[in-house]
């Protein structure tokens, strides 16, 4: 099985896509909301989406605190909120960056770098004793990456958390493409929050 | 030729395009540049006692005139003394917008002097906040402001107003509607219950055979009341009245059971408990209502009514969940169910959940014990005489705790929007500014405050507001010298050990208190002088009244459903519990 295949997610976890107004607070309003209500945060990552004035927060959630419905509901009260989208990790595609400055003295650096290329990842810096590496991929594929950096001695890692969207179906693809258009996502349905 | 004016010119400009007539409010540093084009203004200002007072009498006008209430403060010490009422406003769904004023652009973040995080603070306890940036942006934020606070589910809204965007010019400009919602692409409240969903409470509805209408303060803030008589005459359904929902359905209509929850009566607890449907309209099955969630209702089906859809599925799954304004939505439904009898369909037959209900009503009144001559009065005795007084379209405010409970159990509430209190929250010291608020919303209407001498001695000072504002109100002060509640609680689960609950009997002086104030103090301590006291009050209209009413301490509020425990743990007053087997 090829490290690319995961498909499998951290149980009881599920990713919304969040499209915002990027208004000064607007992070600070959604990550209060999950504290005030008691919702768990996985994983957060934000930035500009495809419309001026619009950011996309990607938030992994952990359902057990609470129910998906009443996060997403809760979600959308905020004014700031324009869309959320719950993405079915089997039917989205996920990316995340992770780098890591791993213990790679003489002895080492071969396998070190060898464990780099399995995973295409790349180097950014060589020290005497340390590399730092960078992986793109899905966040299984980091997860393992890390788990086996481990065994070498990691001396500093960051991940970005993930980053989501909907999965193009066979036939949305070609659609798309023609008509240049943002593919259906998953979105809810559910009315605006008074 | 576009007008240049100032910030603070501009604020006062968009607040009188928004129809505001009244401000509660209170000046300083960093919101003065406001105050000074005010005194030119049509707005009358209301200068609080303290900024708390102003944001719950801005509660109390808009819960009885159906406008947003407006509170006017500086910033830092004011803005974190809004904080209470905001929460308030925002747990019982009031329409109300906060402008507080903020340090200058350039010194926010220095810990500048008055500075602190009002928008930050305020996140939570509002329905939304924002900071201005520059004079520009007033007439904006002033317009979501408003519109935000006044549709879809009611609530707070605040806008933090630096002081130097209040000095700064601007060129006058007032936003359209459409302007208002092309700024706000997210916020698009449903006021339309889906049609099918409504077709099918409908259907449901006609089914049931132990119908109960479930009514909550989603009914006043709709303007549901005459829609929800409606209904509740056609499908000829009992109806509860929650906390919040009281006088939204006429306690003297045959229908009205009143209050159900942890201090409901028998019959509108139990009913609900074994009714087959309930019609929540406009109401959230709040902890007070439902009792320990895994046991209320369980053989009830539910319509849910609620234009939030969040409070869809919070507390209770409903088997017919409707988003949408409960006064479109419920004349929807009274639509569809005339169709569907025209059509031939049949209700089905109700008659043995009525009697049944029915008799509950007969055998469990809501009661207590009058005094034996030379005790302390009753409390429920009083409240049962301020409602026999009341003079017509009377509105009650009242604080929290056992006042609270005897004001909604033993006041007969005929109108909507004659009942104000702290629900959600729970605010002691709600009720005199609110009764404040009240009076300058209906000048013409008696307003009394229902109080306890706990919660007096939190906001009392705003009866110098009423004097000096000439908004006079009448204070029925139960004064039964503890924390009554609580020292209820500390009797029934704590083994008697009355930790802190004790006020002072004679400390303060409640009359000559009222007396400082401008107020007429009457102090009463027999049955008799009870009503020739409100008698009295309620013929004074150029002062405001408080009767000190010296009332009995070991006197408990019943029934009650202990915190956490099923509905049917209900425990009935001690003289009506041997019969209890009857309510199963």
């Amino acid at each position: 099985m090829s490290v690319d295949q995961h498909e499998s997610q951290p149980l009881n976890h599920h990713i919304l896509s969040v499209l915002v107004q990027n208004r000064p607070g607007v992070l600070a309003r959604v990550a209060g909301l999950f504290a005030r209500r008691g919702y768990n945060i996985f994983s957060l990552a934000v930035a500009p989406a495809e419309t001026e004035g619009r950011s996309r927060i990607t938030i992994v959630v952990d359902l057990q605190s609470a129910p998906l419905e009443q996060i997403t509901k809760q979600l959308f009260k905020l004014i700031d909120v324009i869309k959320i989208s719950e993405l079915d990790p089997r039917r989205s595609v996920e990316r995340e960056l992770l780098i890591c400055t791993v213990k790679a003295d003489e002895d080492r650096r071969g396998r070190v770098i060898e464990l780099i290329n399995i995973f295409e990842g790349k180097i950014l810096a060589v020290a005497e004793l340390v590399v730092t590496v960078s992986l793109e991929g899905h966040p299984d594929k980091l997860d393992d990456f890390e788990d086996l950096l481990d065994g070498y001695g990691i001396v500093e890692l960051q991940r970005t958390g993930r980053v989501a969207l909907p999965k193009l179906e066979r036939g949305a693809r070609v659609r798309a493409v023609n008509k240049f258009q943002t593919p259906s996502s998953t979105s809810t349905k559910t009315g605006k929050a008074g | 030729m576009a007008e240049r004016i100032t910030g603070a010119e501009a604020l006062i400009r968009a607040l009188e395009h928004e129809n505001v007539e009244l401000i509660f409010g209170y000046p300083g540093g960093c919101i003065l540049p406001a105050y000074d084009p005010l005194m030119e203004s049509s707005i009358r200002h209301i200068l609080v006692r303290h900024e708390q007072g102003a944001g719950h009498m801005a509660e109390g006008y808009a819960h009885v005139s159906g406008k947003p209430g407006v509170a006017m403060v500086t910033s830092g010490p004011a803005a974190t003394n809004l904080v209470t009422p905001l929460m308030d406003a925002y747990m019982d769904s009031i329409p109300m917008v906060a402008i507080t004023g903020q340090v200058p652009v350039a010194a926010i973040g220095s810990d500048a002097f008055q500075e602190c995080d009002t928008v930050g603070i305020t996140r939570s306890c509002t329905k939304h906040n924002e900071l201005v940036m520059t004079a520009d942006d007033i007439p904006m934020a002033i317009r979501q402001a408003f519109h935000i606070a006044t549709t879809g589910r009611p609530g707070p809204t605040l806008v933090d107003l630096p002081k130097d965007c209040l000095q700064n010019e601007m060129t006058w400009h007032w936003p359209t509607d459409e302007d208002v919602l092309a700024s706000l692409p997210g916020y698009r409240p449903n006021v339309k219950g889906h049609p099918r969903m409504i077709k099918e409470a409908a259907r449901l509805i006609l089914t049931s055979e132990r119908p109960i209408i479930y009514a909550g303060g989603g009914i006043l803030k709709a303007r549901a009341a005459d829609a929800l008589r409606e209904l509740a005459e056609l499908i000829d359904s009992y109806v509860v009245t929650t906390l919040m929902a009281r006088g939204a359905f006429p306690d003297s209509h045959p229908l009205c059971l009143g209050m159900p929850g942890m201090h409901g009566n028998a019959t509108a607890v139990t009913s609900m408990q074994k009714s087959d449907l309930l019609i929540a309209l406009g109401s959230r099955f709040d902890d007070r209502i439902t009792g320990k969630v895994d046991a209320f209702a369980p053989d009830a089906k539910i319509i849910h009514v609620d234009i939030d859809p969040a409070e869809q599925g919070k507390v209770r799954r409903p088997d017919v969940p409707i988003v949408g304004d409960a006064k479109y939505v419920i004349e929807e439904i009274i639509k569809e169910i005339k169709t569907l009898l025209e059509s031939g369909t049949v209700q089905a037959d109700t008659s043995a959940w009525k009697s049944r209900v029915s008799g509950w009503r007969e055998q469990f009144p809501m009661t207590y014990e009058q005094s034996a001559p030379g005790e302390a009065l009753k409390p429920q005795f009083v409240i049962e005489e301020l409602s026999k007084l009341a003079p017509e379209h009377t509105i009650v405010a009242s604080g929290v705790g056992q006042h609270q409970m005897y004001a909604s159990q033993f006041f007969e509430f005929n109108e909507p929007y004659t009942w104000l209190n702290s629900g959600g929250l729970g605010t002691m010291g709600f009720s005199i500014p609110a009764a404040i608020g009240a009076k300058a919303a209906r000048p013409d209407t008696t307003v009394w405050a229902v109080d306890g001498d706990g919660c007096f001695q939190m906001t009392a000072q705003e009866l110098v507001t009423a004097t000096i504002d000439e908004l006079p109100i009448k204070v029925a002060l139960l004064n039964n010298s503890h924390l009554g509640m609580v020292k209820q609680w500390q009797e029934m689960f704590y083994d008697e050990r009355y930790s802190e609950t004790s006020l002072h009997e004679k400390v303060p002086d409640f009359v000559k208190w009222a007396e400082s104030m401008g107020c007429v103090g009457i102090l009463v301590e027999s049955p008799e002088e009870v009503a020739p006291a409100i008698e009295k009050a309620n013929s004074i209209n150029d002062r405001s009244v408080v009767i000190e009413f010296r009332t009995d301490a070991a006197e408990k509020v019943f029934p009650m459903v202990p915190a956490g425990q099923s509905n049917e743990a209900l425990i009935l007053h001690p003289t009506q519990e041997d019969t209890s087997g009857a309510l199963k």
